[in-house]
């Protein structure tokens, strides 16, 4: 190990596939808060036990807020912007987050159960009607959480394939320059304020056409919040859930025993769609730093006022402390209270829409077709690479 | 001296110890055990409360005026 003053280079590989740098392990056990220096902004600290991760994600004392337009450190050339949700702290977090949170609560997304398994089984219906084999990622992983947040905000399903490109190139870390990014996001600000333009002339009553009303009539936010409101919900809403699909079906297929387990007993389907969220590492590093608004003892170190801590819920989801055997995939483990959607104030807005999804879309697919397999050597399946999440460029399957 | 207060209720049962309400009202909530209790049943008015009432992701928070049982939050 390195002494407490000398920063390790982060992150500190490249992701493969869905494998989680061991590093992180190490840092676990000897050193839970650590200096780490970034591409840029410089040095920062990194959290990896999960008590500590969990600290940072809901002590006002960290805050999202003071990291906007400052010099960071980051994955990304680009500094944060103050306009988006995921950038603010309480009470402005609060301000916005109350206008979409009914939407999103466990009772309402309950209601979206009919919906979501009727697009599933529509989509399962074409893959069987055009395979075997069949790409899983463009037959189920992208298009149900595309439909199902299209449906939701009121965004027509038809600009998918423009709204796709323009999420994959916000979310780019490397894969994308600094400009092709800059462009992505005029482009698509563009595009959700033509949206919003449409429902000033005739309101609806989908969430976008509510965001209008609460800017127009209440004056709740303003209109570059309202604009980067629809972009975050529109990304956040499809990236992330598409991404996992594949990657929880990869998994299984990967580990041939847990997929004939749960493909045998689907009443496991809740739990274990929990402990892939835990296992699977699906952001590729740390992302979205806070900064110490005073100085905090951390895990053993002082963080200074003004000093930037970032969190690794992926290492804090296989800390020994927290979780039995933290390396094995358990799909019946129990008190499974991992941070796979974040703690706090930022917890994912989306979380009961995701796991929805998740649960449908495996118990289904496992259902409809026993036999799955990979349709390659699984070790052939190509992961997307210079992203802020994990996930394939195609998952070819067969049965 | 409760008129006016707010009496502050967390169903644990319904908890899924997202930590929104501590981060939101950190002076307010607290989590034991990856479960949420309010600090203090009887609170004075507090913008904070409500917020965390109204973002909970599961409803677990009710928020009511402590002399008339009346709901401040969350809105039906």
């Amino acid at each position: 190990m390195t002494t407490a003053g000398e920063a390790r280079t982060y992150p500190f590989s490249e992701a493969r596939g869905l494998e989680l740098d061991p590093t992180y392990r190490a840092l676990r056990d000897e050193q839970p808060v650590a200096r780490v220096r970034l591409p840029y902004g410089g040095e920062g600290w990194l959290a990896t036990r999960y008590a500590d991760v969990k600290t940072v994600m809901s002590d006002p004392r960290f805050s999202r807020a003071a990291t906007v337009g400052k010099d960071i450190p980051r994955t990304t050339p680009a500094r944060q912007q103050g306009t988006t949700i995921l950038s603010m702290d309480p009470p402005e977090h609060s301000r916005l987050r109350k206008l979409v949170a009914k939407a999103f609560t466990a009772r309402q997304i309950e209601r979206l159960r009919a919906r979501a398994q009727q697009v599933v089984d529509e989509l399962l219906d074409r893959m069987a009607e055009q395979g075997p084999p069949a790409d899983l990622v463009e037959g189920l992983a992208l298009p149900l959480p595309i439909t199902m947040i299209c449906e939701m905000l009121g965004v027509p399903f038809d600009d998918r394939d423009r709204f796709r490109a323009w999420s994959d190139q916000l979310l780019g870390v490397t894969a994308f320059t600094a400009e092709e990014i800059e462009q992505a996001r005029a482009e698509f600000r563009a595009y959700l304020a033509g949206l919003i333009e449409q429902r000033r002339r005739t309101p609806s009553d989908d969430m976008l056409g509510v965001l209008v009303q609460a800017r127009d009539e209440d004056d709740k936010l303003t209109e570059d919040e309202l604009v980067d409101f629809g972009i975050t919900l529109l990304v956040a809403g499809h990236e992330t859930t598409a991404n996992q699909i594949g990657n929880f079906v990869y998994t299984l297929m990967a580990n041939p025993e847990q997929l004939a387990k749960l493909r045998d007993n689907l009443d496991l389907v809740p739990s274990a769609v929990e402990e892939l969220l835990r296992f699977i590492p699906l952001g590729n590093s740390a992302a979205f730093a806070r900064v110490a608004v005073e100085d905090v003892e951390l895990g053993g170190v002082l963080v200074k006022a003004g000093e930037a801590v970032l969190v690794s819920t992926a290492s804090a989801n296989r800390d020994a402390q927290v979780f039995d055997n933290p390396d094995q995939i358990d799909l019946e483990r129990q008190d499974n209270a991992h941070v796979a959607f974040g703690h706090g104030v930022h917890h994912c807005l989306g979380a009961q829409l995701a796991r929805l999804e998740l649960q449908i879309a495996l118990k289904s697919l496992l259902t409809r077709f026993p036999t799955l397999r990979p349709a390659v050597p699984i070790e052939e399946m190509v992961f997307k690479q210079g992203r802020l999440v994990r996930g394939l460029s195609a998952l070819p399957v067969a049965w | 001296m409760t008129e006016g207060r707010w009496r502050v209720e967390v169903d644990g049962a319904t908890c899924i110890g997202s930590g929104l309400c501590v981060g939101t009202a950190p002076d307010h909530f607290e989590l034991v055990k990856d479960t949420s209790h309010p600090i203090n049943e009887l609170v004075e008015p507090a913008e904070a409360v409500r917020d965390a009432a109204e973002s909970c992701p599961v409803e677990a928070i009710l928020v009511r005026n402590a002399a008339t049982g009346e709901v401040v939050a969350p809105e039906q």
